[in-house]
């Protein structure tokens, strides 16, 4: 037996970022409060560096390497790239918030780009392991990541319960991956798929498919497997909530491609109704519980649970149309996303957390601008034409009309109905309300200018949607004409 | 001879165990990192035993990869569980309530 070098390149953002994210942890052990910006520059540069490698392989044809192990294709180069966007845009938001909460440290960065690195495997995975190792990666990273306020009770008790439950996700992920492996004998995706077709309805295959869509479920937040996400959210810094609710998103997205259509296409019509069920509960319980809370992180996570709902509309359409406004959905959910808790980092300062909706009471008196941005958030995600949130719900919606399925796509409309009342309140809030205290925002310039453009994206990109749409479709080669 | 149903039966079992650890246990929250650990064994043994039984390797290195992974994971179980200590005095897992909503 010879042992085969690789081809590395496909893997080069990986290999770069790890490179990078070690120097930033040696780098970070010479620097001191006052000199911490050099890990922050750092860790902002090794995204750029990264995001312009993984630039530089666009368009070329789908490469698997280390054994089939991994998969460099365009549909994981687009999330990829988003994630990048979406890590940048945590780092810059989240600065000032963490240095006045003294958590300003260099483990906030190097963990969040160890993260990332994990994300990445998750998106190129094309083997149980690497989806389990990629997965993984994320999760401790998250983990501790949930938990960097050392002396905060809420932190502390979320970093437990988000521990447990994450656990218990990737048990039952890794007792599916057992099940299949034994059915199929390989843990390579292309030959699970290979394996289970050729016995038609394998029981013992369908039962490992269910453990691994309870594990994809739970790291997704999809009803019933919710119950971690508005724990966490509330309980984490914002600045970590700022980063679970966003990019990691785009990556459980990709293993559910993976696993589902790369891993199980053969078992299309046993997962087809199992999606169903989770996208009409996650819609429901999303959407009906987000209005009777009155803590806006709460309300944002079971906001997201509804937006997981709508994204899991476009798979179990089951065609490639549909994939690809599930990948335009994610992209703009993780922008809105984006958007919405800069906004709770950008009300709030030191020692005061911004936490309920209260606290947006007359935000147009103290700063019409951002008010207006706030507005702009908040319509894009209740799916208010022309901003981006509504073209999203469109395309998954106009999927599901066409496999047929018009209840569904009746249900997902009615929900997002009910969904609009509890964003619109906040608006209400925002400009009809008066303020009780009216101190002045206290942000960064650069927070500033990130936050408008990103909220400016979601308008302008609402105008003209046709460009991101055109690139999810282009990266799904039956759809690239 | 052992047959391969033996062993799944034997995973499948102690996957029950822990489940039933993790979701009944209302007292210590040591006993919960020790029923994620025994679900992650189970697998283990599904995985070897599937292993064994197809003649290939792979099965078995993942195994190695999932040990690994669990001493991570029980890392910083237990570093969360000394910050949860810290700041509240008792692991009660009853005492967990102050997120709600």
């Amino acid at each position: 037996m010879t042992f085969e070098m690789p081809n590395l390149l496909p893997a080069l953002p990986e290999i770069f970022l790890l490179t990078m994210t070690c120097v930033v942890l040696v780098v970070d052990l010479f620097t001191t409060e006052r000199t911490r910006g050099a890990t922050y520059i750092l860790a902002q540069a090794s995204l750029v560096g990264t995001f312009f490698i993984t630039l530089a392989g666009w368009g070329e044809a789908s490469q698997l390497t280390f054994n089939g192990s991994f998969i460099r294709d365009n549909m994981g180069d687009l999330l990829k790239l988003f994630v990048y966007v979406g890590v940048f845009a945590v780092f810059v938001y989240s600065r000032d918030y963490l240095r006045a909460r003294d958590i300003y440290k260099g483990e906030f960065f190097v963990l969040a780009l160890f993260a990332t690195l994990g994300m990445m495997v998750m998106i190129s995975a094309h083997n149980f392991l690497t989806v389990y190792l990629g997965l993984e990666l994320l999760s401790l990273c998250l983990y501790a990541m949930v938990a960097i306020q050392r002396d905060s009770l809420t932190a502390s008790e979320a970093a437990m319960k988000y521990f447990v439950l994450g656990a218990i996700a990737s048990g039952m992920l890794l007792y599916g991956m057992s099940m299949l492996y034994g059915v199929t004998g390989s843990l390579d995706l292309a030959e699970v798929n290979r394996g289970i077709a050729g016995e038609s309805r394998n029981m013992i295959a369908v039962f490992g498919m269910v453990f691994l869509i309870v594990g994809v479920a739970f790291k997704l937040g999809a009803v019933p497997f919710h119950m971690w996400v508005p724990d966490i959210y509330h309980g984490s810094p914002t600045a970590t909530t700022l980063f679970i609710g966003t990019a990691p998103k785009l990556a459980a997205f990709a293993i559910l491609m993976r696993l589902l259509v790369d891993g199980m296409g053969t078992l299309q019509t046993d997962w087809t109704p199992i999606l169903v069920i989770l996208a009409v509960l996650s819609m429901a319980i999303g959407n009906i519980v987000a209005i009777a809370q009155s803590n806006i992180k709460r309300m944002l996570a079971y906001s997201t649970i509804s937006h997981v709902g709508f994204l899991l509309l476009g798979v179990l359409a089951g065609t490639a149309e549909g994939y690809s406004a599930s990948l335009f959905y994610v992209i703009v959910y993780m922008l809105m996303g984006l958007g919405g808790f800069g906004m709770i980092i950008l009300m709030s300062r030191r020692g005061f957390e911004a936490e309920n909706i209260a606290d947006f009471r007359g935000l147009n008196e103290r700063s019409p601008w951002f008010a207006f941005m706030m507005l702009i958030l908040m319509f894009s995600m209740a799916g208010v034409p022309p901003f981006l949130g509504f073209w999203a719900k469109l395309t998954v919606i106009a999927e599901v009309v066409k496999v047929d399925m018009i209840w569904l796509a009746a249900v997902a409309v009615i929900f997002s109905i009910i969904g609009a009342y509890y964003y619109l309140r906040i608006v209400k809030q925002v400009y009809f309300e008066a303020s009780e205290d009216s101190p002045p925002l206290e942000v960064a310039a650069d927070t500033r200018v990130l936050l408008s453009a990103n909220a400016l994206a979601i308008l302008v990109l609402g105008l003209f949607p046709a460009q991101l749409l055109a690139v999810c479709r282009a990266v799904f080669p039956s759809l690239a004409s | 001879m052992i047959a391969l149903s033996d062993y799944l039966v034997l995973a499948a079992i102690l996957f029950c165990i822990s489940l039933a650890g993790i979701f009944l246990n209302r007292k210590n929250l040591i006993v919960l990192l020790m029923s994620i650990e025994l679900m992650l064994l189970a697998v283990n043994i599904n995985f070897i035993a599937f292993s064994h039984y197809l003649q290939d390797t792979a099965g078995q290195v993942f195994v190695f990869f999932i040990l690994t992974v669990a001493a991570a994971e029980a890392a910083i179980g237990l570093a969360i569980l000394v910050v949860v200590f810290r700041n509240r005095r008792s692991i009660n897992v009853d005492d967990m309530d102050s997120l709600k909503g």
